[in-house]
C-alpha cells in the first residue's frame, strides 16, 4: 500500500480529524515510514508461530453476574461540557 | 537534610519524632512551590489536601494505627487519575477533566500512607521522551536548564531528581521511566507487564503500559513496588502472582548471580559514551561476584518495527475515547 | 422482467440483549426503563483509565445457545476493537468478536406458515457490548445521550445468506426469538428493544449463481418492519436494476412511518472498522466439563420435545414438530393434556380452532385468552360424551370473548349438557314420529336417508344438546 494524498485525507476522516493542507505532506511522509516498518514486520518469516493476541500468557478471568455499580450519574455528569434531564448533551447527530 | 533522606530513614525519623508527618511535607511543599515555576514538574498542586493528610497521619501515628508508609511525600504522574483532582495527561483535551475516581495504584499508595503533594508533568497522553509535548509546557532537567528531563514521565524524574518530593509514580510503555529516569539520574523500574494493575491509568497502548515506581534509590523503589504490586480484579491483565517483598534481596552478595548481556543491543548506533557507562557498570556487577554472559536475542531488530505497528494502533483507539 | 425473474438472498444478523444483572463488562444494572445515566457506570462511560473485565454470565448464555442450535463452542474464544465514532459509543470503539467468537456453525430448521419447513445454516453467534441511544428530540439542535443501555450484553447470531423470501427469514427471525426466550439467554422483550435485526438482501436473476450486491438495513426491530422492511428492499432493488442502474452496498435504516428504507449518511464512508485484538482482556478458555454442566441444566430442546411427542402422545410426526418447534404453543399443549387428556383431541383443538382465532386477532400464545386449563376443561367434557363438538366450538367462543371464566360453569348455566338419557330422549323421539308418520313411513319402507331429517328434528328441539350417537340408536330402535 503506498500512503499518498488521498490515504491520509480517508484516514483522518476515519479519525474524525481534522488535517490543514499544508500538513498533509507531513503527513504522507511519517504514515509512509510506518507502513515501511509495517513492511519490515510483514517480511518475518512467522509461519508455525502462534498468534499471541495479549503479552501475558494468561487467560481472562470471568466476573460474577452481580450489580457492583451504584448511582454516580451527578458525579460524571459534573466533567460533561453540557447536560440536560440527567443526559449528556452532544452536537447534533442526524440519521 | 530531610530531602535527602532514604525512606526508611524517613520513617525511623518520624518514629522518632523527630519530626512530624506534617513538618515533612510542608518542608517538601515549600521545595516545590519555590522550584515548580523554574523546573515546571507539576501540573496540579494538592497541598493543601496533602497537609490535611500529613495531620490525620501525625493523628495515625501517635495513636500506633499507621499504615507502613505515613507521612511519606509522594507525586503522581498525571496519568493517573485522581478522584476530585483535575487529571489531565498532558493534554489540552482533558484540561477540564476532575477525575470521579481514583486510579488503584493511587488508591494502594494513599491506604499505605503515603501523602501526594500533586500531579506532575508529562508529555501529552504519554507520547513523547523529551517533555517537551506537554500542553503545560516543557519540563526542565534540575541538573541543567539545557537539557531535556526525558520523558514522558519527566515531571516525576524531574521533582525526584530536585527532591521536591521522596518519590514518584511513572508509567512506561517505551521507556517513558526508564529513560527520565536515567537522564534525571534517579532509579526507576518498568515492572514486568501485569505485575501492577492499569486501573485508572490513561491508557496510551494497553498491552505495553505499565506503571512503576521513580525512587532516589533502589531500596526506596522496592519499598514502593512492595505497595503497588499485585492482583487487581478491575484490571484482567494484572497477573495473579504473589507479590514477594522486594526489600529483601537488596544487599544479599551478587555472587552467584548471572547477568545476560544481549549483545544486539551494542554496535552500530549506539554512543560510545553510553557503551563506556554500561561496560563501566557491568565491570562493577563482576568485581561484586556477578557473572556476565553474552547472549542473543535475536528477534530485537523486530522490535522497532512491532512497536510501531502496535503502540500507534492501540493508542488511536485509546484515544477515541478521550 | 418481473418479480417472478428474480431471486432473493437474505442473511440476517440477531442482536439479542442477554438477561443478565450487570453488564458485560461492568457491574452496573441492566434493568430497563431507569431515568436517563444511572445506570452508566465509569466504564460503561469509557471515562479515561478504565477497563473491561467479563461478565461470567454471558458465557454461559453464549454456550447455551449454542448448544441449543448445534454449533461449535470455541474453547478459546477472544475479544476485539471495533472502531467507529458515533456519539452513543462512548468509548469511540465497541468490543465484540472478530476471528475467534464464542459460538461457530450452528443450524436451525424452522415451519414455514404457508407450509413445509425451512434449514438455515448459521454462520456464528459473537457477543459484543450494546451502544446508548440517542435523543434527538427537544434539545435545541443538540442530541441527548442515555447511556444506560452502553455495556448491556448481546449475542449477534448470524446466519448464512440463504434465506430466499421475507417468510422464510421472519420464521427464522421468530424462531430465534422464541429459542432465546425459551432458554432464558434472552427476556425476548422485542418493545424494549431485547431483540433488534440487521437484514442484509440482495437479488440476482433467476438461474444465476453469483450473489448480487447486497444492502444492509439495520435495526429492525419487529417481525413485521421486517417483513416490510425486506419486502421494500427487494421491490427497491429490482426496480433500480430493472432501470439498468447497480444496487450500492451500503446501510440502510428503516423507516416504519414511511414504511421504507432510506440509506443512513454517517455510515457511506466510515466503513473501515480497524478492527485488532483488545488488549484490555484476555483469551477466554473454557473446557469440555464447563459445556457438560450447562449442557445438564438446559432445557428440553425441540428436536428431542418432538419425539417425546410422538411417542408419549402419539402424535404424527408433523403434528409433534410443528408443536415443539413452538415452545410457548408446546408448553401450552402439555398443559391442555395434563391429567391424561386426549392429546390428539387437544392438538386438533390447539392448531385448528385457537391458532386460528390468535392469528386472526393477532395474538400470541402466551397471551391467549382461552387458557390452557379452560381448553382443558373443553377437551374433557367433549370427551366424556357432556358435550358435542359443536356445542365445544360455543363455549370455546364465550371463553374467547371473556363471557365466562369456566367452561363448566357456561356448560350449565347455559344448560349446555348434552342429552344422553333415554328416559327423556325416548318421549321426546316418539312425540316426533307421531308428528311426521310420512317421513316414518318412507323410513320404514327403507328410504334411510331420512335418518337425518329425524335427527334434525330432534337436535332442533333440544337446541343442540341431545347425544347424536344416542339419538341415532332410539331412532334406529323405534322407526326399525
Amino acid at each position: 500500500m503506498i500512503v499518498d494524498k488521498d490515504v491520509v485525507l480517508n484516514i483522518a476522516e476515519l479519525a474524525q480529524l481534522q488535517i490543514e493542507d499544508d500538513e498533509v505532506d507531513h503527513y504522507v511522509d511519517s504514515l509512509g515510514r510506518i507502513l515501511q516498518l509495517v513492511e519490515e514486520m510483514q517480511s518475518v518469516d512467522t509461519q508455525g508461530v502462534e498468534p499471541v493476541s495479549n503479552p501475558l500468557d494468561g487467560i481472562q478471568r470471568l466476573r460474577e453476574d452481580r450489580v457492583t455499580e451504584e448511582d454516580q450519574r451527578e458525579l460524571f455528569l459534573a466533567n460533561a461540557p453540557e447536560s440536560e434531564q440527567g443526559l449528556f448533551l452532544v452536537p447534533r447527530v442526524v440519521e | 537534610m530531610i530531602h535527602e533522606q532514604s525512606i526508611r530513614e524517613i520513617l525511623n525519623s518520624l518514629d522518632k519524632k523527630e519530626y512530624s508527618c506534617r513538618e515533612l511535607v510542608d518542608h517538601f511543599i515549600a521545595r516545590a512551590s519555590d522550584a515548580n515555576a523554574s523546573l515546571n514538574a507539576f501540573i496540579t498542586d494538592t497541598y493543601e489536601t496533602a497537609r490535611n493528610e500529613a495531620d490525620h497521619m501525625d493523628t495515625l501515628r501517635s495513636n500506633g494505627t499507621a499504615p507502613s508508609l505515613a507521612g511519606i511525600p509522594i507525586a503522581h504522574k498525571d496519568i493517573f487519575c485522581t478522584r476530585g483532582v483535575k487529571t489531565t495527561a498532558g493534554s489540552l483535551m482533558l484540561d477540564n477533566f476532575v477525575a470521579p475516581y481514583s486510579a488503584t495504584v493511587v488508591e494502594k499508595l494513599s491506604a499505605a500512607g503515603t501523602i501526594s503533594i500533586g500531579k506532575t508533568n508529562m508529555d501529552e497522553f504519554a507520547m513523547g521522551s523529551s517533555n517537551e509535548n506537554s500542553h503545560y509546557g516543557p519540563v526542565k532537567n534540575p541538573w541543567s536548564e539545557k537539557v531535556v528531563p526525558g520523558g514522558s514521565s519527566g515531571g516525576s524524574a524531574a521533582a525526584v531528581a530536585a527532591r521536591l518530593c521522596v518519590a514518584a509514580t511513572g508509567t512506561d510503555t517505551g521507556g517513558s521511566i526508564r529513560q527520565p529516569a536515567s537522564m534525571c539520574g534517579i532509579t526507576g523500574i518498568k515492572p514486568t507487564y501485569g505485575r501492577i494493575s492499569r486501573w485508572g491509568m490513561i491508557a496510551y497502548a494497553s498491552s505495553l503500559d505499565q506503571a512503576g515506581p521513580m525512587t532516589k534509590s533502589a531500596e526506596d523503589a522496592a519499598i514502593l513496588l512492595n505497595i503497588m504490586a499485585g492482583y487487581d480484579e478491575k484490571d484482567s491483565t494484572s497477573a495473579e502472582q504473589p507479590v514477594p517483598d522486594y526489600t529483601k534481596c537488596l544487599n544479599e552478595p551478587l555472587k552467584g548471580l548471572k547477568l545476560g548481556f544481549c549483545k544486539e543491543y551494542f554496535g552500530d548506533g549506539l554512543d560510545p559514551k553510553i557503551e563506556i557507562a554500561i561496560q563501566t557498570a557491568l565491570r562493577q556487577f563482576e568485581a561484586q561476584g556477578a557473572e556476565i554472559i553474552e547472549i542473543s536475542l535475536p528477534s530485537s531488530k523486530h522490535a522497532i518495527p512491532a512497536y510501531y505497528v502496535i503502540a500507534p494502533a492501540e493508542a488511536s483507539a485509546n484515544l477515541s475515547t478521550i | 422482467m418481473s418479480r417472478a425473474d428474480w431471486e432473493v438472498v437474505i442473511g440476517l444478523e440477531i442482536h439479542t440483549q442477554l438477561k443478565t444483572k450487570s453488564k458485560i463488562f461492568s457491574g452496573s444494572s441492566t434493568a430497563f426503563g431507569a431515568e436517563p445515566n444511572v445506570q452508566a457506570s465509569a466504564v460503561d462511560l469509557g471515562l479515561p483509565g478504565v477497563l473491561p473485565v467479563v461478565n461470567k454470565e454471558v458465557y454461559k448464555k453464549a454456550v447455551t445457545f449454542g448448544l441449543a442450535v448445534g454449533a461449535d463452542i470455541n474453547r478459546r474464544s477472544v475479544f476485539d476493537r471495533k472502531n467507529y465514532f458515533y456519539p452513543d459509543s462512548p468509548k469511540g470503539y465497541q468490543i465484540t468478536q472478530l476471528d475467534l467468537p464464542i459460538v461457530e456453525n450452528g443450524q436451525v430448521t424452522v415451519e414455514l406458515p404457508s407450509g413445509g419447513t425451512k434449514t438455515i445454516n448459521l454462520t456464528r453467534a459473537h457477543l459484543e457490548e450494546d451502544a446508548g441511544k440517542s435523543l434527538h428530540e427537544n434539545f435545541h439542535n443538540q442530541t441527548g445521550i442515555d447511556l444506560n443501555r452502553a455495556g448491556t450484553p448481546l449475542l449477534e447470531i448470524v446466519s448464512e445468506p440463504e434465506m430466499y423470501s421475507s417468510e422464510e427469514a421472519v420464521a427464522y427471525a421468530r424462531y430465534i426469538h422464541q429459542l432465546v426466550t425459551y432458554l432464558g439467554v434472552s427476556d425476548g422483550e422485542m418493545s424494549q428493544g431485547s431483540l433488534r435485526c440487521d437484514a442484509n438482501v440482495s437479488i440476482r436473476p433467476v438461474g444465476t449463481v453469483e450473489l448480487g450486491t447486497r444492502t444492509e438495513t439495520k435495526n429492525v426491530n419487529s417481525f413485521k418492519f421486517l417483513e416490510q422492511a425486506i419486502e421494500y428492499e427487494i421491490e427497491r432493488q429490482i426496480q433500480v436494476l430493472e432501470s439498468g442502474q447497480t444496487v450500492r452496498q451500503e446501510t440502510r435504516l428503516y423507516d416504519s412511518d414511511k414504511g421504507e428504507t432510506r440509506p443512513m449518511r454517517s455510515k457511506e464512508t466510515a466503513t473501515d472498522y480497524r478492527y485488532f485484538p483488545e488488549p484490555d482482556l484476555l483469551p477466554v478458555e473454557i473446557d469440555d466439563a464447563y459445556i457438560e454442566a450447562i449442557r445438564r441444566e438446559m432445557p428440553e430442546l425441540s428436536g428431542a420435545k418432538s419425539e417425546r411427542f410422538v411417542t408419549q402422545y402419539q402424535l404424527s410426526q408433523a403434528d409433534a414438530f410443528s408443536l415443539a418447534g413452538n415452545i410457548p404453543l408446546a408448553d401450552y399443549f402439555e398443559e391442555v393434556v395434563r391429567s391424561g387428556r386426549d392429546a390428539k383431541l387437544a392438538n386438533n383443538w390447539i392448531r385448528v380452532e385457537l391458532l386460528a382465532q390468535l392469528n386472526k386477532d393477532n395474538i400470541s400464545i402466551e397471551n391467549s385468552p382461552v387458557t390452557a386449563d379452560q381448553l382443558g376443561a373443553i377437551i374433557s367434557k367433549i370427551t366424556d360424551k357432556s358435550i358435542s363438538g359443536k356445542i365445544a366450538k360455543t363455549v370455546f367462543e364465550a371463553l374467547w370473548k371473556g363471557e365466562t371464566n369456566s367452561a363448566d360453569e357456561y356448560i350449565e348455566k347455559q344448560g349446555l349438557t348434552q342429552v344422553s338419557d333415554s328416559s327423556s330422549l325416548a318421549p321426546l323421539i316418539d312425540k316426533i314420529i307421531s308428528e311426521n308418520p310420512k317421513q316414518a313411513e318412507q323410513f320404514r319402507a327403507g328410504k334411510t336417508k331420512l335418518m337425518g331429517f329425524f335427527v334434525g328434528q330432534v337436535m332442533k328441539e333440544t337446541q343442540g344438546k341431545a347425544n347424536p350417537q344416542q339419538v341415532n340408536e332410539i331412532l334406529n330402535e323405534k322407526l326399525g
